[in-house]
């Protein structure tokens, strides 16, 4: 290859006494994908915000095209060919597509410069099958089409090296693949990727390099990641061998769970249309889908958050007369939220506060309404050592632990109390390898017990690993239920997009 | 009722609505710009008084109507700046800096004013601004002299709604304005500068609202008197509520506005039965909580609003 369209050398940045990133080395050639690999901390981001003019690296150099460079800001970087797609978009939702292009451009004597801009946006179509329809405001845009707007944004403003961190964690499998396909487009047309994700399979799918990552330095550099073994690359992120846990046979009991065409009207996100399952005791029930299809108002609707307008729902035999979380907890179920920190605890109490806060007036931490301080400590330190959550105590600030952390202090919380029922959304998003699988390994455990478990999850893979059946929403619905034996990523990935199973035959 | 309506038609009367409007349409135009670009400004209270005190004060001093006007213009870029300096800068409290702003602005104002004018029994006045006929265009019947006749202030303000929206819709600057007001990560990732846009846009509302200022003391009612704003302030607050953060929907706004204060005035006057005067005086008011009440369940506010920009805050 060619020389380096950009090329970091010896990045070095401290926070505080955490060194993010340590002496890293790292090179982009045009026309090259690179993977940058490593799990939750270990240095991506840091580095991708340092090539992007966010921090000020300690110690090292860029250099863009053999000539070295200062990145002070995003406007620096852009200047110099640097493009980001973040994970979480910068777009502002209520404004035009062409309008989020045209921001930071100079107009055309005084004026945004329509014109101009939209020549230039059909410009990036033909280039790369990137089309949007300019006027749509971006809240009319679906997920993908908003990244695909990213992307032309950083093509827009002349990038010719594109930064995409974890970009297909918000993708259905068919949106990967077009995103995949225009990636490929781009670096046959001379710019240079770096792709950054934890899922294996993607790297080893698209990237011609890889650097991985780990506590800052990298670990190791792979050259041929389509030939390299998903557990090689693994372990270099992780230092030691991660073997998935298996899942046994089981016989599932009697339905511990069932919905019996539940419909709601929400004010907000999709509304569920008649949706029916059920879970039985010893089994862990998968539920798929594109984000934003239901699985939020189906989680609230199961954990009694919110009420339906019409259907049934049993929780172990009874029927749930009236939802309220505190009522559902005493059919027996046990909830794990979607966001660990908004509605999973209180960021800003001590972490015992917020392992005992759905159960807060119950007599086993408190009396005549006055909280047993002790009780409550003695339940949170029992947790933390049952759980290895690492934290200074249970009196440190929740927000102060780590996702992994938190996420087992959830777990904690809600199987300490044997739950007939678990929900839980999202397990692992944002977790490490090592983290993620201690997850797993609880879920497995509680089914071996009897539990009935439903994950939401968007993560195929470790649905296909866990679950027992999976069940694929799509605009509110069920649009199908497979057995895991069944099921594979290209027969869940044609449901997550609304087309039926009679569709696939054909 | 017939004398009421009788009254509504007269010249007089929709020239009265125009001049009522006005202040508030320079006010509402001032708060809409700071606040698309995410910085509410509580302040306009108080910087409508204090640039009326010093555009009122310029005047009195030099004679020149106009070196009172940029007086005041000024006056309220330094306010706007003051405000930004707190809220953009610093990223403290929108509601708490604006209020001390106004706070700040209403004291300084009836200071100066005391220490340049003195105790006096009757209160010092200007030679204000006189209608200006604009030739043609005055002699179009009832609509000529309402709207043609009026201060060279109320044509600025005609003039400032059209620019504002070219400005806010069709520069580069007032994109920049929307972005940093509705998502100012994405502004900032563009490589526009948040601060920046922030900072002039929340001085070039204060410079609107120094033209609100200027037109009450020195076109209205050609003195300085600390009742001077009474609440117009706040009410061009609500006003931009009601006319969804839109150049022409908040000018529509101040004209409604306006109506109901100048139908108010005319019923207090036709002594209607015997309702006391007060009565009419909440009039506009009420219009005012109603209005919002109705508009304000569909309106949506720039999402940024009141949220300060840090970057590292990742």
């Amino acid at each position: 290859m060619s020389a380096p369209l950009i090329e970091m050398r010896g990045i070095t940045k401290s926070f505080g006494a955490v060194k993010a990133n340590e002496a890293v080395d790292l090179s982009v050639a045009p026309g090259e994908i690179l993977g940058l690999l490593g799990e939750n901390g270990a240095g991506k981001t840091t580095l991708m915000n340092v090539l992007f003019g966010a921090y000020a690296p300690d110690a090292g150099e860029i250099l863009v095209e053999g000539r070295p460079v200062t990145i002070n800001s995003s406007a620096d970087a852009l200047a110099a060919g640097i493009g980001m797609v973040h994970q979480h978009f910068h777009l502002a939702p209520r404004l035009s597509v062409l309008e989020n292009l045209l921001i930071g451009i100079p107009g055309k004597s005084g004026r945004i410069d329509r014109a101009g801009g939209l020549a230039r946006l059909a410009e990036i179509g033909r280039q790369h099958g990137l089309t949007l329809d300019p006027d749509l405001p971006v809240a009319a845009l679906s997920v993908g089409e908003q990244q695909r707007l990213e992307i032309v944004k950083a093509l827009f403003r002349g990038a010719r090296l594109l930064i995409l961190d974890e970009p297909t964690a918000v993708l259905a499998p068919t949106e990967v693949d077009g995103l995949f396909a225009a990636l490929r487009s781009m670096a046959a047309q001379g710019l240079g990727i770096i792709f950054i994700s934890h899922k294996l399979n993607e790297v080893r799918a698209l990237t011609h390099r890889c650097v991985v990552l780990r506590h800052g330095r990298v670990a190791g550099r792979v050259d041929d990641p389509a030939n390299t073994t998903s557990s090689e690359m693994a372990r270099l992120m992780c230092g030691h061998e991660i073997v998935p846990p298996a899942r046994g046979p089981s016989t599932p009991g009697a339905a511990v769970l069932t919905l019996d065409g539940i419909s709601t009207s929400r004010h907000s996100g999709m509304a569920l249309r008649d949706v029916s399952l059920f879970v039985r005791a010893g089994e862990i029930l998968g539920i798929a889908g594109v984000s934003g299809n239901g699985q939020r108002a189906l989680a609230e609707v199961i954990s009694g958050v919110a009420a339906p307008d019409a259907g049934r729902m049993t929780i172990a035999g009874k029927k749930v007369e009236q939802f309220s979380p505190r009522a559902v907890q005493a059919l027996g179920l046990g909830r794990i939220p979607e966001d660990r920190m908004t509605t999973g605890l209180v960021t800003n109490l001590p972490l015992a506060d917020s392992m005992v806060l759905p159960r807060i007036g119950t007599e086993a931490f408190s009396r005549k309404g006055l909280l047993k301080p002790d009780a409550i400590r003695a339940f949170a330190e029992a947790q933390i050592k049952a759980y290895d959550i690492r934290c200074p105590g249970p009196m440190t600030r929740a927000g102060a632990l780590s996702g992994g952390n938190l996420q087992k202090a959830l777990l904690a919380r809600e199987l300490a109390f044997d739950p007939q029922v678990l929900i839980v959304s999202q397990p692992t998003r944002g977790l490490d390898i090592g983290a993620a699988r201690f997850i797993h390994e609880k879920f497995l455990d509680m089914r071996a017990k009897g539990c009935g478990i439903i994950v939401i999850g968007e993560d195929l893979e470790e649905l296909l690993m866990l679950c027992d059946r999976i069940a694929v929403m799509y605009e509110g619905r069920i649009a199908g239920t497979l057995d895991s034996a069944d099921a594979t990523i290209a027969r869940l990935g044609l449901l997550m997009t609304g087309a039926g199973q009679t569709e696939e035959a054909a | 009722m017939s004398v009421v309506l009788e009254q509504i038609f007269q010249v007089g009367f929709l020239a009265a609505i125009i001049r009522i409007a006005t202040p508030l349409a320079f006010a509402t135009l001032g708060e809409m710009f700071s606040e698309r670009a995410g910085v509410l400004n509580l302040g306009i209270e108080g910087i409508m008084l204090l640039s009326a005190m010093t555009g009122f004060t310029a005047t009195s001093l030099s004679g020149s109507l106009w070196l009172g006007v940029l007086a005041a213009v000024l006056t309220g870029m330094l306010m706007g700046a003051l405000h930004a300096l707190f809220t953009v800068a610093l990223g403290l409290s929108q509601h708490v800096c604006g209020i001390g702003v106004t706070l700040f602005s209403s004291g300084l104002a009836y200071f100066l004013y005391r220490l340049i004018f003195g105790q006096q029994s009757v209160p010092p006045n200007i030679k204000g601004f006189a209608t200006l006929p604009i030739p043609v265009l005055s002699d179009i019947p009832v609509l000529g002299p309402a709207v043609f006749n009026q201060f060279a202030l109320v044509y600025m303000a005609m003039l400032a709604i059209p620019l504002a929206a070219f400005v806010l819709y069709r520069t580069p600057w007032g994109l920049s304005v929307r972005m940093v007001g509705e998502n100012p990560r994405a502004a900032d990732s563009a490589g526009v500068s948040v601060i920046a846009t922030r900072f002039q846009a929340v001085i070039l509302g204060g410079a609107l609202m120094g033209l609100a200022g200027a037109f009450l003391s020195m076109a209205q009612f050609n003195a300085f008197t600390f009742g001077v704003v009474s609440g117009r302030g706040w009410v061009a607050i609500a006003l931009v509520v009601f006319g969804r953060w839109d150049p022409w929907r908040s000018a529509g706004a101040a004209l409604l506005f306006a109506f109901v204060d100048a139908l108010q005035l005319r019923m207090q006057a036709s002594g209607l039965g015997h309702i006391p005067y007060e009565a009419f005086l909440m009039l506009p008011f009420i219009f005012t909580i109603v209005a919002m009440a109705v508009m304000s369940r569909n309106a949506v506010a720039p999402s940024a609003l009141l949220k300060p920009f840090r970057r590292e805050e990742r």
